[in-house]
Formats: C-alpha cells, structure tokens, sequence
C-alpha cells in the first residue's frame, strides 16, 4: 500500500483513498477551430506511456475530492512528489538527467 | 389522509429510536443524530469578505486549517476542501441559518442545503477505538488525530467524515444512501463487544 501525500489535506494517506487520473499538464488548444483534426486527435486521445518518470494527476477521492499532480517513477513506483494544480513540477526528466 | 410531509431519517427502517434502553452493558455506544440541517458551503478561502461575512454569520472563524472543525452555538462547521465545508445546524434551522448566510456573503460563493443527503452517526464507548481500528485505515493515534480534527477517508469501504469529537466520541457523516450499509457494519463489527443505541 503506497502513502501519497495530498497537497490540499497537507498529510500522508492511504492509496485507497486515492484514484488515477491520467497525464497531466494537457492543455486543451485555445484555437480548437483552426487546427487540424490530427492535432485534436493528439490533444483528445495521445498519451505519453513512458518508463520510469512520469508526471500524472490523481483525485482524493475519498477526501477532499480535489486533483492534484503526482510526479512518479513507473518502474519503482516511486512518488517523487505531490503538487497542487496549476504548479510546475520540480522534479522533471530533464534535472533528474543532471543529478 | 394529511398533506403535511413527514420527516425520515435515512435510518428511519431501523427503527433506533425502540432499539433504546434494550442493552446498556455494550462496548459499543451509537446514537444517530437524526435529521440534523446540514449545509454545503463553498467559497473561496483567500476572501477576506467571504471569511468575515461567513463569522458574521455563524458567530465563529471558519475553518480555513486542512482537517480542522470549529463550532459556535449556532453551529458545528467541518473542513471539507480548501473550497468548501459541512455546516451542521440545528434540526428546522437550517433554512434561516441558509437566508443568514446569504444576507452577509456577497460575489462568488455557494450555500446548498444537503441536509437529506447524509446523516450523522455518532460512535463512543469502551471500544470504539477497536471497532474504528476494523474500520479506517486512518491512524487514530492522538498525534495524528486530534479531538476537533476531521477527515474525509475510507470507513469500511465507504466514504465517510469523521469527527474526532473527544478522545472516544466519533461522529461519522454517511451518505444517505450508504447509511444502511454503514449500519449493518457497525453493528456485525461491535458484537463482540455489545453495542447499546442511545
């Protein structure tokens, strides 16, 4: 059982309060009308399915009930950290290639 | 046959009001605390407007803590999300404390009463930390949960609020429609230790 931690409830719970909520930090194109349907397509359906960090939105769902960003490690299932709506992640592929 | 309609709680089956007096020796002690008027109330919690309308309203600060509960003789309000929260008034007062609210909270914010939709079911006795230890996954240490703390988390599989209201007492917030289960469960769950409605 994994403990997560809820930005919003500010303590560690149980995963079963929790559920996955996909990718995140898709935005939705702010000109819908003007691109092609290959480019909606990837907005709509395409998603990343990498190995090892990811970053994904989850619900607390049996809490306060709000979304949040979970950077996590697909192979380890390592949480790396848990960050509100709306914020950048600090823990990214790019620095973790540095460290 | 009369027009006027009758009030039943979602527990109304269970008959607990002749289920009183029937055992006292349980370690277990339930009391439904029935058709209570329960208020949903959003708003945004950086509002200083919003925060001081609603102390106006309800003669006491709302709870803008994560998990934090406060009370006022008017009222008893519960920490749901940043952006909302329970307020649980008195039977039949729910309608005024709601034209109350709405009197003093200006712009964006939303008051429902759901007072339908749940009950409150209120847990003590000499065992209720062993029956609430089956139940939750929540470390009810006292470092971890307070008295006045409440959570929203898994109870029995269902979803429930609870209440820390001392260091024995419990009030659970259920959904109407999961009240029943919720019920049988308490009651499969206390017989070894006897439970006495109240």
């Amino acid at each position: 059982m994994l403990l997560i931690h809820c930005p919003y409830c500010e303590e560690m719970r149980e995963e079963e309060e929790f559920s996955p909520a996909g990718q995140a930090h898709i935005e939705r194109p702010l000109n819908p009308e003007e691109i092609s349907d290959e480019q909606w397509a990837h907005y709509l359906f395409f998603r990343k399915n990498p190995r090892g960090l990811h970053h994904e939105m989850w619900l607390h769902a049996a809490g306060c009930r709000k979304y949040f960003n979970v950077t996590r490690n697909t192979v380890t299932y390592e949480i790396m950290e848990t960050y509100k709506m709306g914020q950048e992640p600090n823990v990214t592929a790019s620095k973790e290639g540095q460290s | 046959m009369s027009n006027s309609i009758q009030v039943e709680s979602p527990l109304h089956h269970a008959q607990l009001d002749q289920l009183i007096g029937q055992s006292n020796s349980g370690g277990i002690i339930l009391h439904e605390a029935a058709l209570l008027g329960h208020l949903n109330l959003r708003g945004n919690s950086q509002d200083a407007e919003f925060l001081a309308g609603v102390k106006e309203a309800l003669g006491v600060a709302l709870p803008i803590t994560p998990c934090s509960s406060a009370k006022s003789t008017l009222a008893q309000i519960m920490w749901l999300a940043p952006d909302e929260w329970l307020i649980v008034v008195a039977s039949g007062s729910e309608y005024d404390v709601e034209q109350k609210l709405r009197s003093y909270l200006k712009g964006h914010f939303a008051v429902s009463d759901i007072s339908g939709a749940q009950t409150i079911l209120e847990l003590s006795g000499s065992n209720v930390i062993e029956l609430m230890k089956k139940s939750t996954g929540y470390d009810l240490h006292l470092d971890s949960f307070p008295v006045g703390k409440v959570v929203g988390t898994t109870f029995a599989k269902t979803g429930a609020h609870i209440l820390r209201v001392s260091e024995d007492k419990f009030q659970l917030v259920v959904r109407r429609s999961f009240s029943d289960y919720v019920w049988l469960w308490i009651q499969q769950g206390s017989q070894e230790y006897g439970l006495t409605i109240v």
